[in-house]
């Protein structure tokens, strides 16, 4: 009967609006409409005395005026942008370098004595990565052999220029370290999370445990 | 009274075109509103990617091969490094084997869902069925995003296995939905199956004879829509195709409904082939150590495996080289093309589009 498939149609979609299993994951971005809960609970109060201390504050939010931030909820093995760069790792042996397919990273070590590394006898003057033509392949962090070099977690790298793009040692050494876990399994073993904002310092990311002062101390008497 | 004088009229349809599925531009010449010509013109999205390949080693080849067919990356991956594999003569354990195959069948619904997605998009049944397949391709997506931290350019693979395992979180995530994909593929075909528009718009429209799919050299579900029962992983098991059960659907007479429709059931034994997977994998490493510039010794070799569109294969020379001397592509879209004009022929203006959804192309792969 013709105009049967019309209605089975109907049907289907008015399941897919209605059934919960069925819904979009949409994820208000970047600005997320707040409920007086959500409010108290970023002020760690209790929602009572919130409402009951801000009024204006619950009222803003019933309309719809008040947002909060919020990221978008991503695995921790993302790899993406802000390259997380320990230069307390890097020894400047430029593996990354020659492991980007499209040659992106210039690295420039010398003698000067002006950057220098703790414990190191020569210094990394120039470490830029392209980030406009980086295609965040990964190799250059799968090249790293001391953990040095991480793929970062963010997304939202949008600036006015090219030349902005390029992402020198000074902005690495100063960037917030939030390195993605993708090809770190140390990292996921530790709990490191960077999606949820977790951080971590540069004796924390190897993949070995930085050894105590009683194992050292035993190391050197046994040799 | 004479008769109106009447001539040919062509038409540009595409390069910038929603239908085309990228930047394909086909010269169509009309008698009033019949198909009586057709001059396919490609190359806009050409890269350039076998010469690329000359002057990159074979690792970094992997991240090339992402962009060539941008909808199913996974098995680009997989084509490329089992060649590189058997140029080199390097052994994948069997735990990256497990989790090759899984993830390329995942990309292969993936793949599916947007063709069929696209098909009812370009037959005017606008966005509603096309959001649904995307809904269900997003999380095969966010799945791939724990394997390898990327949804689309994968770079998942490498010579000797896989780089990294999965996450202990990825196999409860891909249980839920190999367990609720069967009821979602039956909400689909409820919706497009038996619908009286789809019915009476595609069977009969652009028929594909056995005989001619034979001679143009189409493979993948256009292929075996023409009844013809041939598939790779079949006929020449690799990875551990040999170890699971699945059938080969194939259609009965080569319309666009049936090129459809054997794609609708090729999702379902993915369904079956990953569900195998997951009872038969063990824990093992996952990559054979290999060095970052292999290489081969001097020779040739060409590789092939079923990808979504059909068999893509890399033929590759090494010269003893860190890089490939030539390497070449048999893009399964491009060659699926060759018998296009005859499938167009005779037809009208409005089964044009539907015929070319219908053999699913990527203009990514078409020129490389």
């Amino acid at each position: 009967m013709y105009g049967l498939g019309l209605f089975k149609g109907l049907g289907i979609t008015m399941k897919n609006l209605v059934s919960p299993s069925r819904q979009f994951n949409i994820v208000q971005y970047p600005n997320r409409r707040a409920s007086p809960f959500d409010l108290a609970k970023v002020d760690n109060q209790n929602p009572i005395s919130f409402i009951a201390t801000h009024p204006i504050k619950t009222l803003r939010s019933l309309i719809g005026l008040e947002t909060l931030v919020d990221r978008m909820p991503q695995h921790a093995n993302f790899r993406g942008e802000e390259f997380a760069w320990y230069d307390r790792r890097c020894t400047g042996c430029a593996s990354c370098a020659k492991y980007c397919p499209l040659g992106i990273i210039k690295i420039v070590t010398g003698t000067s004595g002006v950057n220098q590394q703790e414990g190191q006898s020569y210094d990394i003057d120039v470490f830029d990565i392209d980030i406009g033509r980086c295609m965040f392949c990964g190799l250059c962090v799968e090249a790293c052999p001391y953990d040095a070099l991480h793929m970062g977690s963010g997304f939202e790298e949008g600036k006015y220029r090219r030349s902005d793009l390029v992402i020198n040692v000074d902005q690495l050494k100063a960037a917030e370290k939030k390195p993605s876990t993708w090809f770190r399994p140390q990292l996921t073993d530790r709990g490191h999370d960077p999606i949820k904002g977790s951080t971590a310092d540069w004796d924390q990311v190897g993949r070995h445990e930085k050894p105590s002062l009683e194992d050292q101390g035993e190391r050197w008497a046994k040799r | 009274m004479s008769t109106i004088r009447t001539e040919p009229v062509t038409i540009n349809l595409g390069p910038q075109h929603p239908s085309t599925h990228g930047v394909f531009r086909l010269r169509v010449t009309f008698d009033g509103e019949e198909i009586i010509d057709v001059e396919p013109v490609f190359g806009y999205l050409h890269r350039g990617t076998e010469k690329l390949a000359e002057s990159r080693n074979y690792v970094q080849i992997v991240t090339l091969t992402d962009r060539m067919d941008y909808v199913a990356s996974m098995s680009n991956n997989l084509a490329y490094v089992r060649t590189v594999e058997k140029l080199a003569d390097i052994d994948v354990p069997e735990r990256a084997q497990y989790i090759r195959v899984i993830s390329v069948e995942l990309q292969r619904i993936a793949s599916h869902l947007m063709a069929t997605g696209f098909l009812l998009n370009d037959l005017g049944a606008l966005a509603t069925p096309l959001v649904y397949c995307f809904r269900e391709r997003e999380r095969i997506l966010d799945l791939f995003e724990m394997l390898c931290g990327a949804r689309i350019t994968l770079s998942y693979m490498r010579p000797g296995g896989v780089f990294q395992d999965a996450p202990a979180d990825f196999w409860n995530s891909l249980n839920v939905l190999i367990s609720d994909f069967p009821n979602y593929l039956d909400e689909l075909e409820s919706l497009i199956t038996t619908n009286e528009i789809v019915l009476a718009r595609t069977i009969g429209v652009g028929l594909l004879s056995d005989t001619q799919a034979v001679d143009s050299g189409v493979s993948g579900p256009v292929l075996r829509a023409a009844s013809v029962k041939w598939d790779l992983r079949k006929a020449n098991p690799y990875e551990i195709y040999d170890r699971v059960n699945f059938d080969i659907p194939i259609g009965n007479s080569g319309d666009t409904y049936d090129r459809y429709y054997v794609r609708l059931q090729e999702m379902r034994e993915s369904i079956k082939i990953i569900s195998q997977c997951i009872e038969q994998i063990e824990p093992g490493p996952v990559r054979t150590e290999t060095p970052f510039f292999i290489r081969p010794p001097v020779g040739e070799t060409y590789s092939s495996v079923e990808g979504p569109k059909g068999e893509l294969g890399f033929y590759m020379v090494s010269d003893g080289g860190i890089s490939p001397y030539r390497c070449k592509v048999r893009a399964p879209s491009f060659i699926n093309l060759t018998p296009l004009k005859d499938m167009l022929t005779g037809w009208k203006m409005g089964d044009l589009i539907i015929i070319l959804g219908s053999i699913d192309i990527v203009l990514g792969e078409v020129d490389r």
